[in-house]
Order: structure tokens, then C-alpha cells, then sequence
């Protein structure tokens, strides 16, 4: 008992529930100081009370202790290990600065946060299987499909940064991440946000879905407040994890690791970091934009004037503004999401082909310039939006040359697979599903780029059919995929490859039929976030099959989770490096000592050289010795 | 310097300039709401004031950069002495902005004037709040001898904050006061 209050993880919950209560008493004091009736005024004591509640978890669980510290001026020396008289596995709970840690405590948290979303989606998912409505009203659906899609969105954030957290600093030699302290503050952002979108749910919902367009959203109940919150709060996260990524890479390599000898997956971490360190203010700006014209009636997104406006002669507000700031960061983030999962496509084909990876130079640098161009590109989602018309079309053309930075890994894959000695263990089968998935996204994008089909196929099932493609080829396979390959090095044990087919096995196949089913019933006029149908579209067999493929993918992710749990605790333990690779975080035990790398890193020869008789990547030399 | 001081520092710059870059989207973020929504015109701004705030957060700048200065140079004096004037002039230009500006005639909730009005000046604001508590914290830290002449990147940290704070004054500024017809 005692052990549990000490937890942070305790300590936060507790104080994100007294920093949201003083938050609301705050506002309501403050109106009973200024003698306003009635004194409980909902939204500005939600609003203040998320706040400090995401404060005081932050306080509670610790994260800024000592930033504190050095505040008032008290040393804070880095602390390695488990807490002083604390079991190990109390380390999970808490703040902790190593990055292993970290990267476990962003996958876990992550995946709890994935199945939340997930268990939302069989929600509506149920309800569509017939026309008219059976189980929820329209407001709880629209809540269910909005809370889906945000929740997943951090879901895959904090898978990102899990695999980004664990994997970098290893692969790169680094002792940890440049800023230990700012990476824990980067995780433990995302647990007051999770709650925070969570408890949005049950205080009204919304029904903006996450893409949160004024005028609805200024109109929405009051769970819209507290998602853009969250939405927030998860950018901090993005923000400072991004810029964390990119000090770590250009400072902390060895020296002989130059950068077109890092390993790929390193290209596509820092692919990703840039566009969360610059573009994730926009979004930021516009939800705290959203915030105050509801809570102060700052007019930005609203064209109607008031009385005092119409004397003053201001031009109104407009509704499109927002759709600007809130895609130039919104499609760059498609990117954040799929650079790291594309990285390990790259990362493990060539360790299952037995081949060099093919055009390992192109593929480093078409992360950057997929990054790049990721910010030409946001208006592709405004065709329909009343946006100025000329420039539907430098839109759309950049859209499309998007194509070719992300046809060079295409191609790449195929090269590297080309001729190799293939093995198929449960990593490779997630690796080549994840290809297969991601072809089908990049197929049905040029179509809703285009502004001709576009005008028919924008807010139908299509798109949703086409984003669901685009997120499990390159995220939800490949993240699995690094899940398996990894496995054995973080626990050290090995996971059941029968299982793992399994959850392959079933995961592929329902994932081409309900993507199938959605991008078919966009076709036939199926319009997303519509609680219900016309009988007469003829889509309502296909809403069954999309169902019961929702479902089996739901159980073979369940599949997945508990062969990674039982795995963990009790199957056989693994060799240090099973997949043979070349790779330096498979040059030390596992599962890895705390002090990662016991003699410093050099790097004598190419990163993939995979098949090439008496080729070496890494060699760990004492210190001094060598270059 | 000590090794392990001089890789921490290192970082730290890199750290801070990366966070620069990500502030100016930010910022750019802002000032383009305000091109979209107020286009080629202006609402009706006391233009004196606008020119005493800004006279006076140019001033602050010098006066940080003296306090850095003095440091390096071992003058404890004016080093501490310099960052409680950059207070104060900080102190001054959120009067000027929240006393004159805010108090005028526009209200946050007139049209697209008042909110891109406030919006400006209030994000500024918060961002030279910010600079005006990490100010004091290094001057407490200063006074009790925590920096050397060598090894003071608390101070180096916030200067240059606070020169970016007031470089995003510079942009905002005649973004606000002197670009467009002023309407009345
Ligand atoms: C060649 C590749 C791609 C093209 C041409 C493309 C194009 C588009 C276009 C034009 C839309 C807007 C459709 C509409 O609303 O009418 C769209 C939507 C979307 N795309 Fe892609 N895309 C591509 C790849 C990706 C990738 C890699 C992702 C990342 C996961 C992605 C994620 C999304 C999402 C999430 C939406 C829906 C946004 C919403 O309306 O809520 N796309 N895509
Ligand atoms: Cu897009």
C-alpha cells in the first residue's frame, strides 16, 4: 500500500483530480468575487480545471521536480535506476530519465490507449449494421466516431514515440536521449491529455469529429472544450518531443557514424521530428483559438458582427482560416504518423532478405523530402471548402508529386526483396502486410487528389477507406511488426511465433475487407460520419461485412497482446541476436544493461551489407582505442 | 570548461534554437490569421502608445545584453543590477499593452479587430510573462553566485529568450499599428 502511493503514476491521478477541482473552484470564486449569477458557470470551470489538472498531474507525478529545483537553485543529478528502495518495476510508474524506460512507458501507454479507440469503434460499428437507429442517439454516435478518431491519432502518437524513444539512441551508439528530463515531461504530457479526451466523452461529447471545423465546433457541448484541450496538450508532447529527437541525432552519434551510415529507421525518426517541431503549433494555434472565441467570443472563425464591430467597421471572422491552420498541420502529421512505420519496412526487409538495402541513399532522402513537401500540400483537404479557387490547382499538383518521394520506397522494397533469401517469421509477414496495405492507400489517394473526382468522393467512405489504408500499412503493421522484431530484445524472451501467424493471419484478410468495404460503399454514395443510411444505397451488406472485419481485427490484436503478455513473463529466453542483424542494438545483451553500450560505438563499414561475406557495420572498441 | 559541461551546452544551444524555430511558426501562425482576416486595413490604434511600448522593450534588449555582458566581464553589480531594469522595463511594456492598449475602445469580442487584436497582444504578452519570470529566477540564482564568467548558461538562455520575445515585438508591431488603412 505504501509502495503504491509512492508510485508517480498514483501521485499524478491525484493531482490532476485536485488541480482540475481548484481550477473550477477558481472560476467560481472568481465569479462570486465579481458577484456574477449564476456562480457555476460550466465551460470556463471545465476549461481552467483541465488546465490545472494537466498541471497538477504533471506536479504530482513529478516531471517537474527538477526543473523546480534548478529554479531555486538546488543540483539535480542525473538519477539511474530504480527509485531508492523501490522494487524495479516500480521504475514503469514513475518518472524515469533513461529512454528505455520511456520508450516502454510511451508503447504501453499507447497501446492501452489504442484499445480504448478501438473498443469505441465496435460501439458505432454495431450501430451501423442496419439502417435507422438502434443503439445510440445521434449525439452519442457522432461523440464515438469524434472520440475514435482523436484517440487513435494520440494512439499512434505515443506508438511513434515509443519505437522512436527505445530504438534511436540505441541504434545510433547514444548513451541516452540529449535531454533525459524533457523526454519524461514528453511522455507524461500524454497520460493528463488521454484523460482529458476521455473524460470529454462523458461531459456532453462533441460531434465535430477530430477535425473540428468552426462554426460546429463553437457550438458543440461541452466536450468540445475539452478535446481541443487534449488535442493541445498531446501537441506539447509532439512538440518538444520532435526537437528532443533531432538535438539527439546531430550531437550524440560517435563520430565515424556519419549520417548516410545511420541506420534507415534514424532518417525516418528525424523525417518525423521536424514536421512535429514546426508544424504541431499551428494546430496548437488554432485549437486555443477555438478555446477562446468560445470562452471570450474572440470572433476569428465567426463571419457575423456585433453591434460594437459593425461601429468599429471590422471585417468579420472566417470559418475557412481554421481549415488552413488546422491542415498545415494536420497533413503534415499523416507523415508523423507513417515516416517511422515506413523506417521500419526499410529497417527489417533487408535483415529477412538477406540483401542490401536497395538505394539506401534515396530512401534517407525521400523521408526528407516526403517531410518536406508534406507542407505544400494541406489545401488537398479544402477542395470543397470555398477556399479562393485558384488555388485548388497548385494543390493539387503538389499533391500528386507527393507520389514520388513515396514511389522511391516503393520501389526500393521491391529491389530489396528482389532475389533475396526470404524468410517469413511473424516480423517479416507484418512487414510484407504492411506493403500490401500501404499500395492500397497510395491507390486510392491520387483519386481524392484529384479535384475533378474529388468533388464526389470528399466526406464519403472513401476517404475513410483510404486513411484506414494509409494508417495500418504504415503505422498498425508495421508497428506490430517492430513489436514482434523487438520483442526478444526488450524482454529478453522469446514471443510464440504460432500466435504471431495467427494474428497476422487474421489481421491481413479483415483488413482488406473492411477497407474494401468502405472505399465500395464511398462509391456507391456512403457519406462518413453519418449515424445513419438510406436502406436504398444498397450499402447495408457491406456495413455488415466492414463489421464483422472491425471485429476480427479487434481479436486478432487481443491475439497479439496476449502472446506479449504471456511471452514476457514466462517463455523461453531468447539469444542476443535471433535475426542475425547487423544492427548495434543487437550487439549487446538483451534484455539491455542499464548503461546501454559498455564501450563507446564505431562505425567501420555500411549499415546494410546484408549477405556480404566479412562485412562489418559496428565495432565496440574501449574507450581510446581506435579513431 | 569541463568536458561534460561543454557537450550539455552543446545540446543546450541546438535545444534552445530548435525551439526558436518551432516558437516562429507559431508566431507566423498569428500573423497570418491577422493578414486573412484584417487584409489591407487596420482598426484605429493610439499610435503614441504603440510607439512608447515599443520604444521600451527595444530598451529592455539592450539592457539584458548589457546584464550578459557584465557577467563575462566579472562585474556582479551591473550584471544584476542590468537584469532588474530589464524587469522593470519588461513590467512597463505589459502596462503600456494591457493599461492603454487593452483598456481602449475595441473589445475582445468586436469582429475580427478585436480578436486578432487581442490575440496578438496577448500571446505576446504571455511570452514576455514567461521572460519576466525566467529573468528573476536567474537573478535569484545570480545573486547567490551560482554563475561564473565561464559557465553561466541560465543566463545565456534567458538573454537570448528575451531577445527573441522582442523580436517578435518587431513583427508584430507594425503588423499592427502601421500596416494598412487604419479604419474608422
Ligand atoms: C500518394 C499518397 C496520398 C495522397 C495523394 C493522398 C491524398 C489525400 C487527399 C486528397 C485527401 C483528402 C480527401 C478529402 O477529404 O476529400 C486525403 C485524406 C486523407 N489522407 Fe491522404 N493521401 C496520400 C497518402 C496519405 C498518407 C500516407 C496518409 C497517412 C496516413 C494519408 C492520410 C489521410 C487522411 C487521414 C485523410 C483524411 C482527412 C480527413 O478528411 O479527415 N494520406 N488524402
Ligand atoms: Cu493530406
Amino acid at each position: 500500500m505504501r509502495t503504491f502511493f509512492k508510485l508517480g503514476f498514483v501521485r499524478g491521478l491525484l493531482g490532476q483530480v485536485l488541480g482540475t477541482l481548484f481550477g473550477m473552484g477558481l472560476v467560481t470564486g472568481t465569479r462570486a468575487a465579481l458577484g456574477y449569477d449564476p456562480l457555476w458557470a460550466a465551460e470556463p470551470a471545465w476549461v481552467i480545471g483541465g488546465l490545472l489538472g494537466t498541471l497538477g498531474f504533471m506536479i504530482g507525478v513529478g516531471a517537474l521536480t527538477d526543473w523546480a529545483k534548478w529554479a531555486i537553485g538546488v543540483e539535480t543529478p542525473m538519477h539511474h535506476g530504480a527509485p531508492a528502495g523501490q522494487p524495479e518495476w516500480t521504475r514503469y510508474f514513475a518518472v524515469d530519465l533513461s529512454h528505455k524506460v520511456i520508450g516502454v512507458q510511451y508503447t504501453v501507454w499507447g497501446i492501452m490507449v489504442l484499445l480504448v479507440g478501438g473498443f469505441l469503434a465496435t460501439l458505432f460499428r454495431v450501430e451501423l449494421l442496419q439502417p435507422g437507429m438502434q443503439y445510440f442517439t445521434t449525439d452519442r454516435y457522432n461523440t464515438l466516431i469524434s472520440a475514435h478518431g482523436i484517440i487513435m491519432i494520440s494512439a499512434i502518437l505515443l506508438g511513434v514515440g515509443g519505437m522512436i524513444n527505445y530504438l534511436v539512441p540505441l541504434m545510433i551508439g547514444a548513451s541516452d536521449m540529449a535531454f533525459p528530463r524533457l523526454n519524461a515531461f514528453g511522455f507524461w504530457i500524454n497520460v493528463p491529455a488521454s484523460l482529458l479526451l476521455i473524460t470529454a466523452m462523458f461531459v456532453g461529447g462533441w460531434d465535430t469529429g477530430w477535425t473540428a471545423y468552426p462554426p460546429n465546433s463553437l457550438r458543440t457541448a461541452l466536450g468540445g472544450p475539452l478535446f481541443f484541450l487534449g488535442f493541445y496538450t498531446i501537441g506539447i508532447s509532439s512538440i518538444v518531443g520532435g526537437l528532443n529527437l533531432l538535438v539527439t541525432v546531430f550531437t550524440m552519434r560517435p563520430p565515424s557514424m556519419n549520417l548516410f551510415r545511420m541506420p534507415i529507421f534514424v532518417w525516418a525518426a528525424v523525417g518525423t521530428s521536424v514536421l512535429q517541431l514546426l508544424a504541431t503549433q499551428l494546430v496548437g494555434l488554432a485549437m486555443l483559438m477555438l478555446i477562446v472565441e468560445r470562452s471570450l467570443h474572440m470572433g476569428f472563425f465567426t463571419p457575423v458582427l456585433n453591434e460594437a464591430a459593425i461601429a468599429l467597421n471590422s471585417p468579420p471572422g472566417d470559418p475557412v482560416l481554421f481549415q488552413h491552420l488546422f491542415w498545415f498541420y494536420s497533413h503534415p502529421a499523416v507523415y508523423v504518423f507513417v515516416l517511422p512505420g515506413l523506417g521500419i519496412i526499410s529497417e527489417l526487409l533487408p535483415v529477412f532478405a538477406r540483401k542490401p538495402l536497395f538505394g539506401y541513399k534515396w530512401i534517407a532522402l525521400s523521408s526528407i523530402g516526403i517531410a518536406f513537401l508534406g507542407f505544400l500540400v494541406w489545401a488537398h483537404h479544402m477542395f470543397t471548402s470555398g477556399m479562393s479557387n485558384y488555388l485548388r490547382l497548385p494543390f493539387m499538383y503538389a499533391t500528386l508529386i507527393i507520389a514520388v518521394p513515396t514511389g522511391v520506397k516503393f520501389f526500393s522494397w521491391l529491389g530489396t526483396l528482389w532475389g533475396g533469401k526470404l524468410t517469413y517469421p511473424t516480423p517479416m509477414l507484418f512487414v510484407l502486410g504492411a506493403i500490401s496495405v500501404f499500395l492500397l492507400g497510395g491507390l486510392t489517394g491520387p483519386p481524392a487528389a484529384t479535384i475533378t473526382t474529388d468533388l464526389y468522393l470528399h466526406d464519403s467512405y472513401w476517404v475513410v477507406g483510404h486513411f484506414h489504408q494509409t494508417f495500418f500499412g504504415g503505422f498498425m503493421f508495421p508497428f506490430f511488426a517492430a513489436m514482434y522484431y523487438w520483442f526478444p530484445k526488450v524482454t529478453g524472451r522469446k514471443y510464440n511465433e504460432a500466435l504471431g501467424k495467427l494474428h497476422f493471419w487474421l489481421m491481413l484478410p479483415s483488413f482488406w475487407v473492411m477497407s474494401l468495404g468502405q472505399i465500395w460503399a464511398g462509391l456507391l454514395g456512403m457519406r462518413r460520419r453519418i449515424a445513419d443510411y438510406d436502406p436504398a444505397l444498397g450499402v447495408q451488406n457491406i456495413q455488415v461485412w466492414i463489421t464483422i472485419a472491425a471485429f476480427v481485427i479487434a481479436l486478432s490484436i487481443l491475439i497479439g497482446l496476449y502472446n506479449f503478455i504471456v511471452s514476457a513473463r514466462s517463455a523461453e529466453v531468447a539469444e542476443s541476436n535471433p535475426w542475425r542483424s547487423r544492427s548495434p542494438e543487437w550487439q549487446i545483451p538483451s534484455p539491455i544493461p542499464e548503461h546501454s553500450f559498455a564501450m563507446p560505438l564505431a562505425v567501420v563499414g555500411e549499415p546494410y551489407d546484408y549477405g556480404l561475406p566479412g562485412s562489418v557495420y559496428v565495432r565496440m572498441a574501449p574507450a581510446g582505442a581506435g579513431d | 570548461m569541463h568536458g561534460e559541461y561543454r557537450v550539455a551546452l552543446r545540446n543546450n544551444r541546438l535545444g534552445l534554437w530548435l525551439f526558436f524555430l518551432s516558437e516562429s511558426f507559431l508566431f507566423m501562425g498569428i500573423l497570418v490569421s491577422r493578414f486573412y482576416l484584417w487584409g489591407n486595413t487596420r482598426p484605429e490604434l493610439n499610435q503614441l502608445n504603440g510607439l512608447l511600448v515599443t520604444t521600451v522593450l527595444l530598451l529592455s534588449s539592450f539592457t539584458m545584453n548589457r546584464a550578459e555582458t557584465a557577467l563575462v566581464q566579472n562585474d556582479r553589480k551591473t550584471f544584476l543590477n542590468c537584469l532588474l531594469l530589464t524587469v522593470a522595463l519588461g513590467t512597463l511594456f505589459l502596462a503600456g499593452v494591457v493599461v492603454f492598449e487593452w483598456g481602449g475602445h475595441i473589445r475582445p469580442s468586436d469582429g475580427a479587430y478585436g480578436a486578432v487584436l487581442f490575440g496578438m497582444t496577448g500571446m505576446h504578452a504571455l511570452h514576455v510573462v514567461s521572460g519576466i519570470v525566467f529573468i528573476l529566477i536567474v537573478w535569484n540564482n545570480g545573486r547567490r553566485g551560482l554563475y561564473s564568467s565561464e559557465q553561466h548558461w541560465g543566463v545565456e538562455a534567458c538573454a537570448i529568450w528575451w531577445h527573441y520575445v522582442d523580436l517578435v515585438w518587431v513583427f508584430f508591431y507594425p503588423a499592427l499599428y502601421l500596416m494598412g488603412q487604419a479604419v474608422h
